[in-house]
């Protein structure tokens, strides 16, 4: 089949996904807080789904049945939680400053003089620094430790709890063919999931799982995986693209990233290997037979370090075959993200066609 | 039950080691301790001790676990040279404590021993002036070689030989006091219970090896499939030296976990019984992990809504561990309350808020 | 038994992609087992049923540690990370050969002094190709280390001997054990060299009643070497911990016992790093009583393994004592 042919049979993927992105990116979810996140995946699928519950941890499982008499029972899983702090213990004197821990990976770099908002309360936080003036040019060259920042809340007398989570203040905005964002990681995947969730697949019991706790290990989608019991798994993520040029240090020898993990522009991260998985070759062949078929652009990431939920579904009970897929994000796990349009329409739509067109034959073959 | 009464149940408690991994030499005190007032009894496939107490429900129990480790840190013999002994450790231990510890060695028969740290030109170069690891301690018994080559063994158990120590006031000093006094509390706990009605089947469970892979937690979790679990540890009171806003004031409090690790609805419920039953406590966040074995057992099957508490307890993982046996009353009544008050139909609540 | 133990160490087959490995030890165990099964990671199920009987899961991983590629550059030279425990040290110059072929040597880039050893991501594969077009690799390409199987007498050298000797361990023993008072499930394993990811599938699946693996452990007995009790030539080791798993005691006496009446020699092992398939075994379900069977091997995930045959010839010895005495665990009952 030809691109122009399969356009007048895809689900339309726009404005309207857009504008849900933009809603779950904005909406606050740290991993072990994720129930704004979660209120608006519940409320967006129930329509299309047949059976919907909530796990002990949180994790949003939802079935779509099909309506062939084969039918792979098939977990497509993308999760809801993102990087951000948590507020440890608050200062004596002065009232309203807060110790804080960082949840999931964030370089401490990136928190001196931003702005923060806590979850639950319309309340924002600043992180707050020495002016410059009062700093020395030794102080300057070293990085500035968690352990002594504070969030300052003292514009507030209702102050915050112990406990509570924060995010990175960041709206999200749409530029060109690029968004950019807090929590790109991994909404990207939430709203391509509840989209894929909204067709029917005659040859599929689909199982959604929408996770919690991913960035503090792959947590909740061990459970999630062990309840839904799947044939196969497919992962969605957002996965970091450092396609940054280098520095020019020898001007005869032009310097070649050869450490981009992925590039932005050039399509759905197909994962061969990360530090949680090594993917099933069965899923890597149909996925880049899809998008072959179907000429939907597509890049293999880097094999690495990093994990996705895939790392703890796949060693659920008696082993599943997994795979994760992945829209390129630079600049995640920082205060903003940016993405591709591009590159996100064209994971879901590599997403859609090959759970489309997956048959249960795919495991008659041994890994 | 009175402050004695526990500190005799404790000293009971800590007078067998039971070192990760090799946990079963306790069992019979905690069936002594326990079983006349539980239902049933039983020892996991890895050694963890589980005890039954009935609900009253006459409609299918749902059942509760709670767990506190049994397990315990300490030495193992991984070398013999000319008499001396070598040591790897079980559980983590900082090797700048051992110096001048005197151990007991569990050979073919429990042989006393010192730890001592070579004078420094016995030493290789790096450690001359430094910290000397445990690889370059070494376990002096004061027997001649053919004695120790008779008696001792590479994997052989060694323990810290220190006595039981009663101050006082409420506190108490002794090793493996962390987790025997939430073993303690435990016991608390169903003594409790005893001529309470509770609608719930409780699941008391002294779990093995979470110092080192939380392998009895786990596997009991996955054996009795539990609805909601409790797990109590104990955690870092302030002395001098320690950060307080890591640590608790001893005696004064009890912990009550809060974070990824603990289900919010939980966690609700026994802050609020918490402040019903005027018990002293503080929040325990934690951003990431509870470091107990909570962190597994919540993740066992499909999911289980668990909740972390702690009791303070001062110089964790070494030989003069000090808890105030307030806290473990404190620890003890709290969770027994929580298991009498618990309604049959508490999992209808502790829905997420979303889904109604 | 040489011969197969050759067989064994020259197949390439590094973790995730078992299949060759796979096809050579179904070849060689059918004969001696009622059914063999592959589960969904790809792990082998070699089944000798027994009514009745305690089921004992044996585990030997088949996979080995080697090295993808990442990214192949303008000049042909490729980029890899490692599969599981490869160190730096062991690279250099070195020689892999891919699953397709195509073979390669280890370069490194330009070091500061010469003592430096650079980290793996300084490192390339150059498959003497000219530019990326005619490199004939990939991203995903996955190569094993290329070092053919050495006799040296009574000491044999290889790479893959972890874990291919515990493979051969199993298979030997199978075929010379007619009966057992187990239901015995001897399952090759993949992905043990990047987290024991395999076993714990297998374990779940098979839901034994004990729990042994056979593999390999490191030695303390060659020049200023780690500290450790273990040496080559003086029997399979009995594992007491690693820091992935404290074996189970009643396993550790049950091994024990079973050596002493049988006048096999054997050590008493502390592994003070790794861990093998026996935690998967030990943490899966609710809690098997496990241990491990180890044949001593210098310079473990080095190019050169070495291991003595009198260990191994005792590891089979042992394992089939063991296969014909069952340990008393009354609650098993």
């Amino acid at each position: 089949m030809g691109r122009n042919q399969l356009s007048l049979t895809l689900p339309p993927f726009g404005a309207t996904q857009i504008r849900l992105l933009e809603k779950v990116s904005n909406a606050q979810a740290v991993s072990g807080d994720e129930s704004d996140v979660r209120k608006i995946v519940i409320e967006t699928i129930r329509p299309f789904v047949d059976e919907l519950k909530v796990d002990a941890l949180g994790n949003v499982l939802a079935i779509r049945h099909g309506s062939g008499e084969t039918r792979l029972k098939v977990m497509v899983a993308a999760h809801m939680d993102e990087v951000g702090l948590m507020l440890t213990s608050e200062e004596e004197k002065p009232e309203g400053f807060f110790r804080f821990e960082v949840i999931g990976g964030i370089d401490q770099r990136y928190l001196l003089g931003k702005s923060v908002k806590i979850a639950h309360q319309d309340k924002f936080g600043v992180i707050g620094t020495k002016p410059i003036h009062l700093t020395t040019p030794e102080e300057r060259k070293t990085s500035v430790n968690i352990d002594s920042m504070r969030v300052d809340l003292s514009g507030y007398t209702n102050k915050a709890r112990i406990g509570d989570r924060a995010t990175f203040a960041t709206q999200f905005q749409r530029f060109g063919d690029c968004i950019r964002g807090k929590a790109l990681d991994n909404r990207l995947g939430v709203v391509a999931l509840i989209e894929l969730l909204k067709q029917p697949y005659p040859n599929l019991d689909l199982m959604a799982a929408f996770t919690v706790q991913e960035e503090l290990g792959l947590r909740g989608a061990q459970v999630a995986a062990f309840a839904l019991n799947p044939e196969m798994a497919l992962v969605l993520d957002c996965t970091p693209a450092y396609d940054l040029p280098l520095e020019i240090e020898d001007p005869d020898h032009l310097p070649e990233n050869t450490h981009y993990n992925t590039k932005l522009n050039h399509g759905p991260a197909i994962y061969l290997a990360d530090h949680a998985t090594l993917s099933d070759p069965r899923w890597i062949a149909h996925l880049v037979q899809t998008a072959e078929e179907n000429s939907i652009p597509y890049q293999f990431r880097q094999p690495g370090g990093g994990g996705t939920d895939a790392g703890s579904i796949h060693l659920q009970r008696s082993g599943i075959p997994s795979v994760s897929l992945s829209t390129p994000g630079r600049y995640i796990h920082t205060p903003a993200a940016i993405a591709s349009l591009f590159d996100w329409k064209n994971t879901f739509y590599l997403a859609y066609l090959a759970l489309q067109s997956l048959t249960p034959d795919i495991l008659n073959h041994e890994r | 039950m009175k402050t004695s009464e526990i500190k005799s149940i404790l000293k009971e408690l800590t007078s067998t080691p039971a070192l990760s991994g090799h946990e079963s030499a306790l069992h019979s005190t905690l069936n002594h301790l326990w079983s006349p007032y539980l239902d049933e009894v039983s020892i996991s496939r890895v050694g963890s001790f589980q005890a039954l107490r009935r609900g009253t429900s006459t409609q299918p129990c749902p059942e509760l676990l709670v767990t506190a480790h049994m397990d315990s840190i300490g030495l193992m013999v991984s070398a013999i040279q000319d008499g001396f002994l070598r040591f790897t450790e079980i559980g983590g231990i900082d090797p700048r404590l051992l110096p001048g510890q005197m151990v007991t060695v569990h050979g073919k028969r429990d042989i006393p021993a010192l730890i001592v740290q070579p004078p420094s030109f016995l030493l290789p170069v790096e450690f001359q002036n430094g910290i000397v690891t445990l690889h370059s301690l070494w376990g002096d018994c004061g027997l001649p070689p053919e004695k120790v080559n008779q008696q001792v063994a590479i994997g052989d158990l060694v323990s810290f030989d220190q006595p039981f120590l009663e101050f006082e006031n409420d506190m108490v000093c002794s090793p493996s006091l962390d987790n025997r006094a939430s073993l303690a509390a435990l016991t608390y706990c169903i003594y409790e219970l005893v001529n309470r009605q509770p609608a719930w089947d409780s699941w008391f469970v002294a779990s093995v090896q979470e110092e080192e892979t939380q392998a009895g937690a786990l596997t009991s979790t996955f054996q009795i499939l539990p609805k909601l679990a409790i797990v109590v540890d104990v955690t870092f009171a302030n002395s001098p030296g320690t950060p307080s806003h890591k640590t608790f004031p001893l005696g004064d409090c009890i912990a009550l976990g809060w974070g990824p690790t603990v289900h919010p609805y939980l966690y609700k419920t026994f802050q609020e019984l918490a402040d019903q039953l005027e018990i002293p406590y503080k929040i325990e966040s934690f951003s990431r992990r509870s470091g107990t074995d909570a962190d597994s057992l919540q993740l066992v099957a499909h999911g289980i809504p668990t909740m972390v508490v702690s009791i303070p307890l001062r110089y964790m993982h070494s030989a003069v561990e000090v808890v105030s046996i307030k806290d473990i009353q404190r620890a003890g009544r709290l969770i027994a309350e929580f298991i009498a008050g618990l309604e049959i139909d508490y999992l209808e609540k502790i829905k997420w808020d979303e889904t109604n | 038994m040489k011969e197969l133990i050759k067989t064994l160490v020259e197949t390439n087959s590094p973790s995730g992609y078992e299949n060759s490995i796979r096809q050579v030890i179904r070849h060689n165990i059918e004969p001696y087992v009622d059914e063999i099964k592959v589960d969904a990671l790809g792990n082998l199920l070699c089944v000798r049923h027994k009514e009745g009987a305690l089921k004992i899961m044996i585990s030997a991983h088949m996979d080995e540690i080697g090295l993808m590629a990442t990214h192949v550059d303008q000049n042909g030279f490729v980029r890899f990370i490692p599969l599981g425990g490869v160190y730096p040290h062991h690279c250099i110059g070195g020689r892999v050969r891919f699953l397709n072929g195509v073979s390669g040597v280890i370069g490194v880039e330009r070091t500061t002094t010469p003592q430096e050893i650079p980290s793996l991501d300084k490192m390339f594969i150059d498959v003497g190709a000219a530019n990326a077009q005619t490199a004939q690799i990939k991203i995903g390409d996955v190569a094993a280390f290329d070092r053919p199987f050495l006799d040296l007498g009574k000491r044999w050298v290889s790479k893959a001997m972890d874990d291919r000797i515990g493979v051969a361990v199993l298979i030997e023993t199978l075929k010379q054990l007619q009966n057992s008072v187990f239901e015995i499930y001897a399952v090759f394993s993949v992905q043990e060299e990047v987290g024991v990811r395999g076993a714990t599938t297998a374990a779940f699946g098979v839901a034994p009643d004990l729990g042994l693996a056979l593999d390999v452990t490191a030695t303390g007995d060659t020049p200023k070497g780690i500290k450790m009790e273990v040496e080559l030539g003086k029997g399979p080791a009995i594992k007491i911990r690693d820091s992935g798993m404290l074996a189970d005691p009643r396993i550790i006496h049950w091994m024990i016992q079973t050596a002493e009446q049988a006048s096999i020699p054997y050590q008493r092992e502390i592994l003070e790093f790794g861990g093998t398939d026996g935690r998967a075994m030990q943490l899966s379900r609710s809690g098997v009583p496990a241990g491990v069977l180890s044949i001593p091997c210098r310079y473990v995930h080095a190019p050169s393994e070495m291991v003595d045959s009198e260990d191994v010839e005792n590891a089979i010895l042992l394992l089939s004592e063991l296969l014909n005495n069952p340990p008393k665990l009354e609650f098993l009952a």
